[in-house]
């Protein structure tokens, strides 16, 4: 075989979708979808033209909002006849533009798929259809003692259809895990049109891991119509560590500790002191205002195993110089501790007029470079920038304030973002831990992976999707825009972090 | 890039432009399983060595010819642990032929399975590129899940180089308790105790036996030992019998058992709370009822409909014709995908060629 003379891989070329006919395309939409399954008019189509990263804003084409998989499968092979570009939504809450329409194609809201068809407390297995609110599904469960584990801070809004094709995670992932550990199987439709069942309803499935690869996919794989996932017993009790310590670099090494003394913390988050100096003046959580960085550590379980995990948490915290340790007393105390830690992003928004939230994971050891380097980087872009982290498990979000209005800035956020991504990929790290690449990472998808790595992808995308059309031009970035993101990186005079090993 | 690594690259490029099938093999304590290894031998045991390893980051790298229980050792030493608890099935096992057999041990239902350990990986693949996917890190949603796809492929998709995976603490306390009781109210109860918080790390009923492991904090397995009753067993009877089932070297796996005419090991993955298969031959159940071994002569066709009826599947694991079948078929749309997912890494269909299945 001549590896040489081959072809690209399907889609790692920009393919021009200009010629896509909109009067013909309704036409055949009409066909198949009810009356008011379909919107066309641009005022219809205005609520779908971004999702939560709305610096980036596109009008589709036209907005598909069926009902049943059956039309599901015959909106998908309209496209595909067609050759026309297909944008799955779910409630549009991501936040790296992976539900950003395009503008030659449709967009297909799984919105009105929002039935939980059935829920089993004995096997602590829920199947649900994609639209449902991951909320909604801790909701129907609560009754048996039951939750879905994976809690996305937009919990109360987000579908489980658009976790599965984010692998979103949550404040309590490092011990119940992300969503790719608490599915057991997904129903989708590809784009050809053909129903398929990606896992089981045991614990696995025959063949390759398709449930792995579709999880995290950003809709570029197939339309998920359905979707069967783990329940886990609601823990007894919950308590809450806070520790407060006069270093930052201190407070990321008593993380390691806690880890290295063998506890698995339900969660484990940080704040750096402007973070906790700007969601104080908006919740009053009682965040000691004096300390750089403080740490919330969550232990749940039953009563003496949390008594137990509590008391190691804080011999480990006072050995490890925390200048103020509090156990939370009550169920209220243990929400006040949390009331800020989810408070940052409002309160963000509330000390700046916009904010630019990172999302990239680091080995925990290397938290204190990295803040480090984050402080040049807020002097170098004349810009401020506030840092909350997962820390248990190493993802960072650090929250760039800027004002849209101000000319400049956002071209100044954006590029501090992209600096902080790039040095995250240097510390042998990813760009993003959770959110996924979207739109707004594609350019540091060159970065983290080689070009065979990323023709591998486009090769994956084709088993699926021969044709490119679902999702096109997202998350995987095109040999085009790779290059020019290459030139534009070396035009500013440096190639970044030369001298950093790579593994 | 080590001379090794260039070496091996040459060798798949070559074989790649003959058509020559490569059979993969570290340890070769895995051979039996899947459908007949066939092709020139590829040994990976000399791409060995833990790249790193540091504790505080719940992290180890290791190359695929790294034997299994020296890693284990390695990670013992800090008190961790690869938590899907994998079947060696043999002193010589490697953590690539670990990973790419997929299969995890008795705490699989409590702590997760192998694929979900897998955090990253670097492979070679048909055309001899050496590929990297995902990273050490635990959260890393950039590109495909690709690490998690090489998980259990059994090398049909390129030459497992290196892999990351994610490791545990060890528990704090660990018991064991042994209660009669029939297999209907094994399932039952298993069930029902999955929906309380309780630290059930492993389940194993047979001949009217359950077992089950209890780890965790000191005081959860204390109370939990009170509430559910039954016999404790031993420290030393307990690690026995849970190293036995995990390496299945205990009497219901044992050769002898499969020494009979036409008996046969099957796997049986369905929900955890399916009802008693009542399908011939003898069982032992796992993962608190989602896993029963079957082992029986009835036909394949018979115990493949009753598990597909049961949203499960079946897999040949020990003994039979190793010419057919051993997977559960997959529906046509699905077989499609595997097939372009095959030529996507392996275009010339040199790795492992029908390990997993037919013409993959």
């Amino acid at each position: 075989m001549n590896f040489d003379a081959e072809a690209p891989a399907p889609g790692e070329r920009d393919v021009d979708f200009s010629a896509v006919d909109k009067v013909r395309l309704v036409e055949a939409l009409a066909r198949v979808l009810p009356a008011g399954a379909l919107r066309y008019d641009a005022e219809d189509l205005r609520p779908y033209e971004c999702d939560g990263l709305s610096a980036y804003r596109q009008l589709p084409l036209i907005v598909a909002l069926p009902t049943r998989e059956e039309e599901v499968v015959e909106v998908l092979r309209t496209c595909h006849e067609l050759g026309v570009p297909v944008v799955a939504r779910g409630a549009g809450t991501g936040l790296s533009g992976g539900a950003l329409p395009h503008a030659h194609g449709v967009v297909l809201s799984l919105a009105r798929f929002n039935r939980i068809l059935h829920l089993d407390p004995h096997a602590r297995t829920a199947v649900v259809q994609p639209g449902v609110r991951n909320l909604a599904i801790s909701e129907a469960a609560a009754p048996h003692g039951l939750y879905y584990a994976p809690d996305p801070s937009s919990q109360i809004a987000c579908t489980i259809g658009g976790n599965v094709a984010e692998n979103s995670g949550g404040v309590h992932c490092l011990k119940y895990g992300l969503t790719v550990h608490n599915l057991l199987r997904v129903r989708g439709v590809t784009i050809e049109g053909e129903i398929v069942e990606i896992g089981n309803h045991g614990l696995d499935a025959p063949g390759y891991d398709l449930l792995a690869l579709i999880t995290g996919s950003e809709g570029m794989l197939a339309v998920v119509t359905e979707v069967t996932v783990k329940l886990t017993p609601k823990p007894q009790l919950a308590q809450c560590v806070l520790a407060a310590f006069d270093d930052v670099i201190r407070a990321g090494e008593a993380v390691a500790e806690i880890i290295a003394a063998g506890i698995i913390p339900a969660g484990l988050e940080m704040m750096d002191q402007p973070a906790t100096a700007a969601v104080e003046q908006f919740v009053h959580a009682g965040y000691p205002l004096d300390a750089k960085a403080i740490l919330l550590c969550e232990s749940d379980g039953t009563p003496e195993e949390v008594a137990e995990e509590v008391a190691r948490v804080r011999a480990v915290l006072e050995a490890g110089g925390a200048t103020e340790i509090r156990v939370s007393r009550d169920e209220a105390e243990r929400m006040r501790f949390w009331a800020g830690r989810k408070a940052a992003f409002p309160a963000a928004g509330r000390i700046s007029p916009d904010y630019y939230c990172m999302d990239g994971t680091i080995p925990r050891k290397r938290l204190g470079e990295m803040l480090e380097a984050i402080q040049a980087m807020e002097r170098k872009h004349g810009l401020r920038c506030i840092n909350v982290f997962h820390a248990g498990d190493g993802n960072l979000h650090p929250l760039i304030l800027f004002d849209a209005n101000e000319p400049g800035e956002l071209a100044r956020a954006e590029d501090f973002g992209a600096e902080i991504l790039e040095l995250s990929v240097a510390l042998g790290g990813t760009i993003t831990g959770e959110h996924g690449v979207g739109i707004e990472k594609i350019n540091q998808m060159c970065s983290q992976f080689s070009r065979p790595e990323i023709t591998t992808f486009f090769r994956v995308k084709a088993a699926f999707d021969p044709a490119g059309l679902l999702n096109p031009g997202k998350a995987i970035p095109t040999l085009n825009r790779c290059a020019e993101y290459g030139r534009e990186r070396v035009s500013k005079g440096h190639v970044p972090y030369p001298d950093i090993p790579r593994f | 890039m080590s001379d090794l690594i260039e070496q091996w690259q040459e060798r798949v490029r070559a074989a790649s432009a003959a058509g020559t099938a490569l059979q993969i093999r570290g340890g070769g304590t895995k051979a039996f399983y899947g459908r007949a290894p066939a092709g020139e031998a590829f040994d990976v045991r000399g791409h060995a060595g833990v790249v790193n390893y540091e504790p505080t980051e719940l992290v180890v790298t290791a190359r695929a010819g790294t034997p299994l229980a020296e890693l284990e050792a390695l990670l013992d030493d800090s008190r961790q642990m690869l938590a899907f608890e994998p079947p060696h099935f043999g002193a010589t096992a490697t953590i690539g032929g670990c990973v790419a057999a997929g299969l995890s041990g008795p705490r699989r239902a409590a702590a997760g399975a192998l694929r979900d350990f897998v955090l990253g990986v670097k492979i070679l693949d048909g055309r001899g590129e050496v590929l990297t996917f995902g990273g050490q890190v635990m959260k890393n949603v950039a590109g495909y899940d690709v690490s998690r796809l090489i998980a259990g492929s059994l090398g049909t998709l390129g030459v497992i180089l290196e892999v990351s995976l994610k490791v545990l603490p060890r528990p704090v306390a660990e018991a064991t308790l042994s209660l009669a009781m029939s297999e209907g109210e094994a399932i039952a109860r298993l069930n029902e105790w999955g929906g309380q918080p309780l630290p059930l790390s492993a389940s194993a009923w047979s001949d009217g036996v359950l077992n089950v492991r209890l780890s965790g904090a000191e005081a959860a397995v204390r109370s939990a030992l009170v509430r559910l009753g039954g016999e404790v067993v031993a420290e030393d009877a307990a690690d026995a019998f849970w190293a036995g089932l995990r390496e299945q070297t205990t009497d219901f796996f044992g050769d002898a058992a499969l020494d009979e005419a036409g008996t046969s090991l099957w796997r049986l993955s369905v929900p955890s709370s399916a009802a008693p298969l009542k399908l011939d031959g003898q069982q032992l159940i796992e993962w608190g009822g989602a896993l029963r071994w079957l082992r029986s002569t009835a036909a394949a066709e018979a115990i493949r409909e009753r598990t597909a009826a049961l949203g499960g599947h079946a897999t040949l694991f020990r003994g039979g014709d190793r010419t057919t079948e051993v997977f559960h078929p997959l529906p046509a749309p699905l077989m499609t995908i595997h097939r372009r997912l095959k030529h996507a890494f392996d275009p010339a269909g040199v790795f492992n060629p029908g390990r997993l299945y037919e013409g993959l």
